[in-house]
């Protein structure tokens, strides 16, 4: 009788176990019937919104949908692991074009949408000029914009009867309103989070953050417009500015603690709740104030939807495409109070009875005077904002913002040459 | 030829043993050399584009970065030598006031442990919502005693100090169960005829106690160093990426994090790693050579 194993039967064994292992990491499954169509996003208003009208899809579709919902940063993590190992279990991706779109077009990771888009009842050439042009790189469409945001002037009624209407007007109104226990002015002061709301001061001041591809941040323009945001939140705003985001400004002025609050458009919902808000009957909504060269905010498509180059339910992710950001769902979610990008829906003024009033008209000016862009339009757009948003941080801790920003510039400027080469490469 | 019986097991044995070696090999060593392999390269933006192997000019551009990189390993041999040297202090104190039993001690010892059960993320945000300068309770209750308000981790000097602070208040517990561990295994004999000598209670703690428990206190010191060099959720859930505004807490797990995620350099990220990792590997073994 034969107690041990056979040389047969280890080999074997060995093989069969190393088999497995292979097998279970390499395989992948040609999608059934059953397959879900798996959609990546944002935990977001728009989101939980769309996740109520799911069925009606599904039903269209005949497949189900599971729509996995993360925070920005997580998302931009999750795609970053997961396409950079090809993987197919994500089909829709909703990303933010500004921030996203072009390195993620560099590494090939957005299907072309272009053909699609060309579809006459889809409509493309119905969505706003500069959410279209961010939806665009080199001449493909790669993603179709659904959620758009501008930067509004929220202030307290109660406070303030007539809102400012210039930066000169703002900054003189919030000194006088700083007191103890009140913020004249909150707003983001994050290095790289307040690089997007700070960016409408510098349009309004003359500036950009480059002109003609080179580093345009130590201007004279540029340098009075991070003088300016770093007197107004770092002298009239609350301590520790320097380490506030949107998570920590908009509590402030929720709880009553600031006259003045610039962010964006988008978020009102947050600030009109009263689970949430103690001043949601007091809130007003004014135009972005004007700076020496007007009012110049930014426009901007803050998420869009594209598909994952390695998606095997492409033509499905489109049809889901095609439905949230077609005109009657975009239509129902900008009359529950979401802005979308299609124009139709933006004259329609039925679509836009869900704003209050005051924000509508606000909103409508922003967009007229809108600039499609709130940030450096880069590859690397992280350490991009990392440099510009440098002189920022320097200006709220009231330190020398000029020798701050000159050094800024030399750093931005050999920056903007290898981000070049990056996407010549 | 027929297999003896210890060949047959030796045989079984190694079958058994396959999997768990295919695992290891697929989930350690193949990253690791993966790792290597691409701190060689300049890949940038996606990692299965075609990068180019540039020798060790990641490593050189490393070393000669005195804005981020040198900065962040100062504060992570900060940021551990102050959490551990605390929690030590803290935890041998901890551990012997709980050596011998007394009224209530289970409440205590369940007590403590709490901080150890939350997860490192949700503590992050307790101590943001307590420590916040405007709507925080921290500064609420320093108004009631007259104390003006702190930016905690609002402040750039305040900010690495704070973290310090939370990481002891939530691992000092740890180092109280291992040291109460240790300290239950000794004799105490030594003690009781130091006692007899003469020995008041700090010389009994220092000349008896104290070398007992050094095998004990040199493991303990081992794991926390190791942990406290690795920290990173606490950090990033407090500070964000780069650890705030100016860097002031970005350590170097927090720099890789960020050269990876937020910038896309995967080859300098696997560069910055690898040095992270050999400075660990070295801090362990010094550690356990000046322990032996």
């Amino acid at each position: 009788m034969s107690r041990g194993i056979s040389r047969r039967s280890f080999v074997g064994l060995t093989a069969a176990a190393a088999g497995a292992v292979t097998v279970g990491a390499c395989s992948s499954g040609k999608p059934t019937a059953d397959t879900r169509l798996r959609v990546a996003a944002v935990n977001h208003v728009w989101t939980r919104a769309l996740q109520k009208r799911l069925p009606e899809f599904e039903e269209r579709i005949g497949r189900r949908v599971s729509m996995s919902l993360l925070t920005g940063d997580q998302l931009s993590s999750s795609y970053n692991v997961k396409l950079n190992a090809s993987a197919t279990d994500i089909d829709v991706m909703m990303v933010r074009p500004l921030q996203e779109q072009l390195l993620f077009a560099h590494n090939n990771w957005l299907a072309d949408l272009s053909d699609r888009a060309q579809d006459a009842e889809f409509n493309w050439s119905d969505f706003q000029a500069a959410p279209k042009e961010a939806s665009t790189t080199a001449g493909k469409v790669l993603t179709v914009p659904v959620v758009t945001e501008r930067p509004v002037l929220y202030y307290r009624k109660d406070l303030v009867p007539t809102p400012p209407r210039t930066l000169d007007e703002l900054q003189q109104a919030a000194a006088r309103l700083t007191t103890k226990g009140r913020f004249g002015y909150v707003g983001r002061g994050q290095r790289s989070g307040a690089v997007t709301q700070w960016s409408s001061f510098l349009y309004s001041y003359g500036g950009d953050f480059t002109r003609e591809g080179q580093s345009a941040i130590a201007t004279p323009e540029a340098i009075a417009a991070y003088q300016y945001y770093g007197d107004l939140l770092g002298k009239s705003g609350p301590p520790g500015a320097t380490n506030m985001s949107l998570e920590q400004a908009m509590p402030i002025f929720a709880q009553g603690k600031a006259a003045f609050y610039v962010d964006a458009d988008a978020i009102y919902t947050g600030l009109i709740d009263p689970k949430v808000s103690a001043v949601g009957e007091t809130i007003g909504y004014a135009p972005f104030p004007a700076g020496p060269a007007g009012s110049k905010p930014y426009n901007i498509p803050s998420w869009s939807l594209g598909i994952n180059r390695f998606s095997l339910l492409q033509d499905h992710a489109w049809e889901f495409i095609r439905w949230a950001a077609g005109s009657e769902t975009v239509t129902a979610l900008q009359t529950a109070g979401i802005p979308g990008a299609r124009e139709s829906v933006w004259a329609n003024p039925a679509a836009n009875s869900g704003f209050p009033k005051e924000l509508a008209q606000a909103m409508q000016v922003n967009a007229r005077n809108g600039v499609g862009h709130d940030r450096p339009e880069v590859l690397q757009v992280g350490r991009a904002r990392d440099i510009v948003g440098r002189p920022l941080v320097s200006a709220i801790l009231q330190q020398d913002v000029a020798a701050v920003a000159r050094d800024a510039d030399k750093g931005f400027a050999e920056f903007l040459v290898r981000d070049n080469r990056h996407r010549e490469s | 030829m027929a297999l003896t019986i210890e060949q047959s097991n030796r045989r079984l044995k190694w079958a058994m043993l396959t999997p768990a070696l295919l695992f290891v090999g697929a989930m350690i060593i193949f990253p690791l050399l993966f790792t290597l392999n691409l701190s060689t390269t300049d890949a940038f933006g996606a990692v299965n584009a075609g990068a180019k192997h540039i020798g060790l000019q990641n490593f050189a551009d490393a070393f000669s970065d005195s804005r981020r990189f040198w900065p962040a390993v100062w504060r992570t041999i900060g940021f551990t030598v102050g959490a551990v040297a605390l929690e030590t202090v803290f935890g041998l104190a901890l551990a012997m006031l709980m050596r011998r039993a007394f009224r209530g001690i289970r409440w205590v010892r369940t007590v403590l442990i709490i901080p150890l059960l939350a997860t490192p993320v949700a503590i992050g945000i307790l101590w943001l919502l307590i420590l916040d300068p405007t709507n925080g309770i921290a500064n609420h209750l320093l108004g009631t005693l007259g104390i003006p308000p702190q930016e905690f981790l609002g402040s750039v000097s305040g900010s690495l100090p704070t973290l310090v602070l939370i990481d002891v208040w939530q691992w000092t517990p740890m180092m109280t169960l291992l040291l109460l561990a240790g300290l239950s295994t000794l004799s105490e004999e030594p003690e009781e005829a130091a006692s007899m000598d003469g020995a008041n209670a700090w010389q009994r703690f220092r000349y008896v106690v104290l070398p007992m428990l050094g095998p004990t206190l040199t493991t303990a010191l081992v794991l926390r160093a190791v942990d406290g060099l690795k920290t990173f959720d606490i950090i990033y859930a407090t500070k964000g990426a780069g650890g705030g505004s100016s860097f002031e807490a970005e350590t170097l797990n927090v720099y890789a994090y960020g050269l990876t995620f937020d910038y896309q350099e995967y080859g300098l990220a696997a560069a910055v790693l690898v040095i992270f990792t050999l400075f660990i590997i070295g801090v362990v073994v010094l550690l356990r050579r000046r322990s032996a």
